[in-house]
């Protein structure tokens, strides 16, 4: 599988990086959780973090100067471990420069049909935008939070306890009712792509420019099975500093551990970051799918358990 | 009593969920990428026996539930109450029909079972996988009988209604399978 990945990227002339797994910057979004570690070179003594992707150091070798480039590494994340999680994986990153969301969608497919090719036959991939597919399964609009009918659908769906997690929190109850009635249906033996995730859900994408309700991010799954997330990637500097202070600041609410803000990335994002596309794929669960494995600890040779 | 968090959810940690005693069949922990994680919990209400899947928020907690199975000697019954006792210590305990349910139509004086207790008191009763019990009522066999073809009702001493093969007896003692209600074999006194 990675040298297939390989080949794919040195044929599109993609070129292969490598960045810091050990930073002194993290990610500060609140739904993820990080390791930190102590970094002593005396009298010097500095907290450094296990990165959670390498989006950030990616995205400085995009504003230097780079073209596009991939990257496969470890990734970790904290605190996740479960059928589908590890909390060490292996990540597929790549960046497109030039490319808007369309385009790296049609690269994704590429690429999974070549990954597949001689494993497992897919079927035609799926496109459908976020609210399409959800008003489909739910008759619910994922762009409009309507509480009343949100619950309304809780409890005609046996999932009464909706009500008491996801409260007012319209990006909670889209996590819950999305994970619980959507994705399990999505990409039943075929890649399925869905784009234009709400605004409330854009994470690093930008705003559509033609409606702003939704952002130009998009997610991949298979057999139900959340694979890998992009991005048209946000480069505007002000704007990533606002995100990072909204998130941080829900963090100071939630009681979680404090970061700061990477202010290498934010330079990165002043001097200019190359209007670009990126996504990235969790290998360890491509395994998964290509080896039948129903769990992530079948295709690990040493889970966290026995790590 | 302890309270576990979802991380420690495994199957057959019992705890408390809406003030009935539960038992943790299967928790997958589930997360998006970019939001919120849940585990999506399967758990066994101890009291009725139904199954129910409940999703929590990760890290939320439920209060451990002070449930164990204990191995007991069946008494008798004095017609409201079962009585049963720990072999080891004479501890006898007492149990309305309500709580024994099924489990009942098996019993036989004398006979081990296991009493699951929730805070010292009985919660519901197993039988034995395989119990012996004597045929008190079953139409006759016709000669020419064998094994094979349709079988007849019998009811068992404990009143228990299983089918059994043609050939078998009035007064004859079989083996059931308590799980499947099913008859197994003859037993030779």
């Amino acid at each position: 599988m990675l040298a297939d990945i390989r080949r794919f990227f040195a044929e599109r002339s993609v070129l292969e990086v490598e960045t810091p797994l050990l930073s002194h910057g993290i990610g500060t979004d609140p739904q993820l959780e990080f390791f930190t570690t102590e970094y002593r070179l005396p009298p010097l003594q500095q907290t450094l973090f296990l990165q959670t992707s390498p989006e950030f150091a990616m995205k400085r070798l995009l504003a230097a100067g780079s073209g596009s480039i991939y990257q496969i590494c470890k990734a970790f994340r904290n605190g996740e471990s479960g059928r589908f999680h590890n909390p060490e994986f292996t990540m597929l990153e790549w960046y497109r420069v030039g490319f808007k969301l369309p385009q790296l969608m049609d690269e994704v497919a590429d690429l999974i049909g070549g990954v597949f090719n001689g494993h497992r036959s897919l079927q035609t991939t799926q496109r459908f935008s976020y609210q399409e597919i959800f008003l489909s399964f739910t008759g619910l609009d994922p762009l409009a939070f309507s509480y009343q009918d949100y619950c309304a659908f809780a409890l005609d769906n046996q999932l009464p306890e909706a009500v008491d997690i996801c409260g007012h929190d319209h990006a909670i109850w889209l996590d819950f009712i999305f994970s619980h009635k959507v994705q399990p249906h999505l990409g039943e033996n075929t890649l399925c792509m869905v784009y234009g995730y709400p605004a409330c859900q854009s994470s690093l994408a930008r705003i559509n420019e033609h409606n702003s309700l939704v952002t130009d991010r998009v997610e991949l799954f298979i057999n139900g099975i959340e694979l890998g997330n992009g991005f048209y990637e946000l480069a505007d500097a002000q704007e990533q500093v606002r995100r990072f202070d909204e998130e941080l600041s829900i963090r100071e609410q939630r009681k979680l551990p404090v970061t700061v803000k990477d202010r290498h990335l934010i330079a990165a994002l002043e001097s200019g970051l190359p209007e670009c596309s990126g996504i990235a794929i969790g290998l360890d669960r491509l395994l998964m799918l290509l080896s039948d494995s129903p769990a992530i600890d079948d295709v690990l040779g040493f889970p966290i358990d026995r790590a | 009593m302890a309270s576990y968090s979802t991380n420690e959810f495994k199957a057959g940690l019992k705890v408390m969920l809406d003030n009935d005693p539960c038992a943790i069949i299967e928790n997958e922990f589930v997360k998006p990428g970019k939001g919120q994680a849940f585990n999506r919990v399967k758990i066994r209400n101890l009291k009725t026996g139904r199954v129910i899947e409940r999703t929590f928020k990760s890290g939320e907690s439920l209060e451990g539930a002070d449930v164990v199975d204990v191995d007991m000697q069946y008494l008798y019954s004095d017609g409201q109450f079962r009585h049963f006792m720990v072999p080891d210590t004479f501890e006898q305990y007492q149990c309305d029909e309500k709580v024994v349910g099924d489990a009942g139509k098996w019993l036989k004086d004398q006979d081990s079972c296991t009493v699951t207790l929730w805070n010292d008191s009985p919660l519901a009763i197993s039988p034995a996988n395989f119990v012996e019990l004597a045929i008190i009522e079953t139409d006759p066999g016709v000669r020419g009988d064998t094994s094979g073809g349709g079988g007849k009702p019998a009811t068992l001493e404990t009143g228990a209604v299983v089918r059994v093969p043609l050939f078998v007896q009035q007064g004859e003692v079989i083996k059931v399978d308590t799980r499947t209600g099913e008859y197994v074999s003859r037993v030779k006194e």
